[in-house]
């Protein structure tokens, strides 16, 4: 599965001619370097994304053009049903999308790439505060890679109780056939991961406090390096509750205690042993963490888009302090929405109350951060460069994701749209058209700084009108279909007679899906090519104002060939204070 | 380049904003992508959902519009002026912290009445006791047991009537309904009565609504619970009082009959 990072990284190793197998390891495979080290995290979040990719295509195939027969990838994906999609099968492709998406895809892309790419250079440090604790929590990925990637082949094909995998469903090993061994191993993967992001963030933590460049204020710190900082934090107090989770789960599943599950159960004929827990606590926990987590998946996106948008507007950011202020009230408010998710769960609806109270506090600062994005662009002088349209995207897209979160917010909508496509339109506004946006774009911004040359601006335009098109196409539709009640994970929703009007916009949407999976071969191709033959960068290709923009590209080890000194925050874009549209923060202030 | 991409950015207010009056308004080829039909007496989520959508809609269409005017005018291939060295503006930002702010609590309060008429008041008898419900639900792998408390009005005694994916409720009456879980949790959505509750096991609960509208209607299992979720389908069917009791009575016949046929085959 590692063949990609292996074969890229290995022609490097030759470029640098004769060095021996002990020296190739410690430095491109054990490596300590905060930099190695993230463009691992970087290869294997890009490979899992495209499982990811093909299990979705695998889900609106079903929803197309139910119990057909898939060609090309159904036969590869599941060769011994013929290519034809069972229920259960079904079942597993959604709980592992999402399982794939978030826990190896968007966590680890965010704050185990970026964070780790950007983190010490951003702020002006040789590296990470703990390097080997660095190392560690790659590696600690592979075991979850292996447990995720092997619960494909075992009973049931891999773990299909949902992402938010709810008992009694998930504890009950008679409930689904998912809910044997896979599950087991699902339930390991996720601690893994955990392990893996409590390290980080342990690190990134220890790093932003004590390691910054002089002169270097917390408020002269690039909003990305506020975004991971503020992730780091909900993951230091929100993983914990999850890692407990699991393990509750996992006693239940394989020595029979009864946290999450009541009195007197029977399952599929098969009475369970224990009892007097309670389904719901599961889930009370298990949100604990993934609403925070929802912002663990959006905050460092946010951070970055502010880089870009600056840059490319060539005008410094509007209203820092409330931007970190934004942040810092959606970490806090983040904590005590949670219940949210749990509207029509069955418990207290006075509780249910005080959880919409809060969700509606919270769309607040999400309101503030995109009004002062337009006050950023407004009035500059916008270069419509590849990252800058995805920057773009990001806002235009953030905009209707988090206006759907006040429908969900309002308990009585929400017991109508609940489970339905209304939710799925949501997420994935705020997640793709948000955070993969975003994403997309710190890939096309840092690559030169990561392997020191250019990617394809051509390429990389085309690449973002399909995506953002078919995006739109895909998931727009979702919200019109939850408003006509339309439910989620369900493998034949047309069962229902209500529901057959919508197969013919459903494959309007398929069409789209697979088209948009498509045209990220125009991102594969750009980004391979280029790093090995993409016109050479400088330093700073884009006039930017960063620490990590005064290095070489791509940094040596150590990072800086100079002790930098910090004069200024980091957007002072068209300051009439110099000659040229930027001031880097490095540049000693001009005498007058 | 920039004047297509500013485009590109306005498409998206422009069409979303046409897709949902599209489907809103039913027409070709979207019709029926909208709410089904309410059959209910409270229409508050519908309202409530319109108040959003006015709400949100606004602030869609602005700011769709503002990012598309920003591109078009400061795209830097066409824009003269110099960009403009701006930290900020203090009064923007209490303006727009503010605004929906007052807009948002607005909201939170607006629809407390709502919600506690769908979960916190139970429709009373006259003498103030709850209005016991009319049957219990009870959702199992993959269907919905109806349970009818009989003539002496309780469940779990002798003449109780017992069905299968099958309600039948009378109209203009409010009507309670218990609802629990056997083995896993489900979610017993009724798209057209506005109502979805996740139900539990080893939790029991009850849910309220006043059909108006004659008719049958889905129950859709709306929580995942295993592989054959999707087929996990009830009916509901609105009829007038007589009609219900008339139905009911025969359900009790048809029971008995089959009883005793069973014994008879014993
Ligand atoms: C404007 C702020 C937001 C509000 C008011 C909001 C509100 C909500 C609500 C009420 C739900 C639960 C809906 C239901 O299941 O019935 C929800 C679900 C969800 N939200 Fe948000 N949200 C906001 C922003 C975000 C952001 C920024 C992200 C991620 C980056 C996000 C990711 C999710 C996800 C993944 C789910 C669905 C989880 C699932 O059921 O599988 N939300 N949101
Ligand atoms: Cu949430
Ligand atoms: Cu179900």
């Amino acid at each position: 599965m590692s063949s990609i990072t292996a074969d890229g990284q290995a022609a490097h190793a030759h470029a640098r001619n004769e060095f021996g197998v002990g020296e190739f390891l410690s430095t491109y495979v054990f490596s300590r370097d905060h930099k190695v080290i993230g463009i691992q995290f970087l290869f294997s979040t890009l490979l899992w994304f495209l499982i990811g990719g093909i299990l979705a295509i695998g889900i609106r195939w079903q929803l197309a053009w139910p119990w057909s027969d898939m060609p090309v990838i159904g036969p590869l994906l599941f060769s011994a049903e013929g290519g034809q999609i069972s229920p259960e099968f079904y079942t597993m492709l959604f709980t592992m999308h999402a399982t794939v998406m978030t826990f190896l895809v968007i966590i680890p892309i965010l704050a185990g790439a970026f964070g780790n790419f950007l983190i010490p250079l951003m702020i002006g440090a040789e590296d990470m505060a703990f390097p080997t604790l660095n190392m560690m929590s790659y590696w600690m990925m592979w075991p979850a890679f292996f447990f995720f990637g092997a619960s494909f082949f075992v009973a049931g094909n891999g773990a299909s109780s949902g992402w938010t995998s709810y008992p009694p469903l998930s504890t009950m090993t008679d409930a689904a056939p998912g809910s044997g061994l896979a599950q087991t191993m699902w339930l390991i993967g996720l601690t893994c991961v955990g392990v893996s992001s409590m390290m980080g963030s342990v690190n990134y933590l220890t790093t932003i406090i004590q390691m910054r460049a002089p002169g270097m204020t917390m408020m002269r710190l690039p909003m990305t390096i506020w975004g991971m900082f503020i992730t780091a934090l909900l993951q230091a107090f929100a993983l914990p509750v999850l890692t407990a989770a699991g393990f509750m789960q996992l006693l239940d599943r394989t020595v029979g205690t009864g946290f999450f599950a009541p009195e007197g159960l029977v399952v599929n004929n098969s009475a369970m042993a224990a009892g007097g827990g309670q389904p719901l606590l599961w889930q009370h926990l298990f949100w604990f963490y993934s609403h925070p987590a929802v912002y663990i998946m959006l905050l460092p996106a946010m951070g970055m888009v502010s880089e870009m948008l600056c840059c490319f507007s060539r005008k410094p950011l509007f209203g820092y302090k409330p931007m970190v202020y934004a942040i810092c009230g959606i970490a806090g408010l983040g904590f005590i929405v949670w219940g949210h998710h749990m509207f029509v769960s069955g418990m207290n609806p006075a509780l249910g109350m005080t959880f919409m109270v809060a969700t509606m506090m919270i769309a607040l600062p999400s309101a503030v951060k995109t009004f002062n994005w337009l006050g950023t662009i407004y009035g500059g002088q916008i270069q419509f460069t590849t990252p800058m349209l995805f920057s773009l995207a990001f806002v235009s897209m953030f905009v209707l994701g988090g206006l759907s979160g006040i429908f969900m917010a309002a308990t009585p909508v929400d017991v109508f749209i609940h489970d339905t496509y209304f939710i799925v339109a949501h997420f994935h506004y705020v997640l793709f058209g948000g955070t993969a946006m975003a994403v997309f774009g710190a890939i096309y911004f840092w690559f030169p700084k990561m392997f020191g040359r250019m990617m394809n601006e051509s390429l990389g335009k085309i690449h973002f009108l399909l995506t953002f098109v078919f995006l739109n196409g895909t998931f727009f539709t979702m919200h019109i279909l939850g408003a006509a009640g339309f439910p989620r994970r369900l493998a034949d929703p047309y069962h229902y007679e209500t529901f057959r009007p919508l197969l013919p916009i459903n494959q309007f949407m398929t069409i789209c899906a697979i088209l948009m999976v498509a045209s990220q071969i125009f991102f594969i191709v750009n980004f391979f090519y280029s790093i090995f033959f993409g016109p050479k960068a400088g330093r700073n290709p884009w006039h930017a104002n960063g620490l990590e923009w005064q290095a070489p590209s791509p940094p040596g080890h150590g990072n800086f060939d100079f002790q930098p000194i910090v004069y200024r925050g980091p957007y002072e874009y068209s300051s009439p204070d110099t000659e040229e549209d930027y001031y880097p923060q490095t540049q000693p202030p001009v005498e007058k | 380049m920039g004047r297509f991409w500013s485009i590109i950015f306005l498409s998206i207010p422009v069409l979303g904003t046409a897709i949902f009056v599209w489907a809103a308004m039913g027409w070709y080829p979207l019709e029926g992508h909208w709410f089904p039909e309410l059959v209910v007496a409270d229409d508050s989520v519908d309202h409530l959902f319109y108040t959003i959508l006015w709400l949100t809609g606004i602030v869609f269409i602005v700011t769709g519009l503002c990012l598309f005017w920003f591109l078009w005018k400061y795209d830097h291939q066409k824009n003269e002026e110099p960009a403009q060295y701006s930290h900020g503006n203090h009064y923007l930002e209490v303006l727009w912290s503010v605004v929906p702010a007052i807009i948002l609590l607005f909201l939170a309060i607006y629809q407390m009445d709502a919600w506690a008429g769908a979960r916190m008041r139970r429709p009373m008898l006259e003498n103030g006791q709850p209005k016991p419900p009319l049957a219990r639900v009870t959702g199992r792998q993959f269907e919905w047991l109806i349970q009818y408390p009989g003539d002496d009005k309780k469940l779990d005694t002798a003449d109780d009537i017992y069905l299968i994916n099958e309600l039948h409720v009378p109209r203009d009456e409010e009507v309670v309904l218990e609802i629990t879980a056997k083995d896993v949790l489900h979610s017993f959505f009724l798209p057209n009565f506005r109502e979805k509750q996740d139900v539990v096991p080893g939790m029991k609960q009850f849910v309220w609504f006043k059909p108006i509208k004659d008719g049958k209607y889905d129950i859709v299992c709306a929580e995942l619970c295993g592989w054959g979720h999707y087929k996990m389908k009830g009916q509901i069917t609105v009829e007038s009082k007589n009609d219900f009791d008339a139905w009911l009575k025969k359900a009790y016949a048809d029971q008995e009959l089959s009883q005793y046929k069973l014994a008879e085959a014993e």
